[in-house]
């Protein structure tokens, strides 16, 4: 799988998501990220909710994923990476629209992450794993 | 339970396994307590995705078919603009801005 070139900035924290309380880890981890840039709430709050939407679907369907949060002061951005090994998206249109679910959501979560974050990327492939990659500005 | 309203507050870390004990023994009080309403404070939420929305909307759910009117109050601003920007405006649920006016509405309506 073509895997997404490498985050500008410093690693802040990484983070191991293999069960329900690390995605709340994860996504506090972001939160203190913007804090450390002087986000504005309304900013933090975008990122942080579309954070939580890929950490809990890399958990669900990938099983386990490994997470890792820059912090570029010079732009002023706080940047995630999630990545897991599950079975990857077939379909990344339907994977991304609105309405659309496999499993326990309301089928509104990786359409609605790309729409919270200022920066989107997400590489897959089915039965080696599926990457995103999301920024905010702070 | 304050004068026949049940009070629910949801905390930031709630995950999986808490949900179906929540709507146990939110189903179950309203039910035992002749409870004529809900509300669900939501204060402690820095943030609502569409795991936590969905959790609200099952539990107003269920509070509707046990006619118990439920309220959802303490919504944070930031997560207003964030859950309309989800497309997940929660239809289904009435809110108030805080449990002041949720009681008073809940009143009015026996």
């Amino acid at each position: 799988m073509k895997r997404l070139r490498a985050l500008p900035g410093t690693l802040f924290e990484r983070h191991e998501i293999t069960a329900e309380p690390d995605v709340f880890r994860a996504r506090q981890a972001v939160g203190r990220a913007m804090d450390a840039l002087g986000a504005k709430v309304i900013r933090k709050t975008r990122l942080v909710t579309a954070v939580s939407e890929i950490f809990r679907n890399a958990l669900i369907y990938g099983g386990s994923a490994v997470v890792r949060i820059y912090c570029d002061a010079e732009d002023r951005m706080v940047w995630v990476d999630c990545s897991d090994n599950g079975p990857g998206i077939a379909d990344m249109t339907l994977a991304m629209s609105d309405g659309y679910t496999s499993g326990r959501g309301l089928g509104r979560g990786l359409g609605g992450a790309k729409r919270l974050a200022d920066e989107f990327e997400i590489v897959s492939e089915p039965g080696v794993g599926t990457q995103v990659r999301l920024a905010g500005r702070a | 339970m304050v004068d026949e309203i049940m009070l629910v507050a949801i905390d930031e870390d709630i995950n999986d396994s808490d949900i179906v004990a929540l709507q146990d023994h939110l189903a179950e009080e309203v039910h035992a307590n002749d409870a004529q309403g809900i509300v669900i404070d939501i204060s402690a939420l820095e943030i609502v995705d569409t795991f936590v929305g969905r959790i609200i909307a099952q539990l107003a759910g269920i509070g509707i078919l046990l006619d118990a009117p439920t309220y959802l109050v303490g919504m944070r601003p930031a997560v207003a603009m964030t859950l309309v920007e989800l497309g997940m405006t929660l239809p289904s649920v009435k809110t108030a801005r805080n449990l002041q006016h949720a009681v008073t509405r809940l009143r009015a309506s026996r």
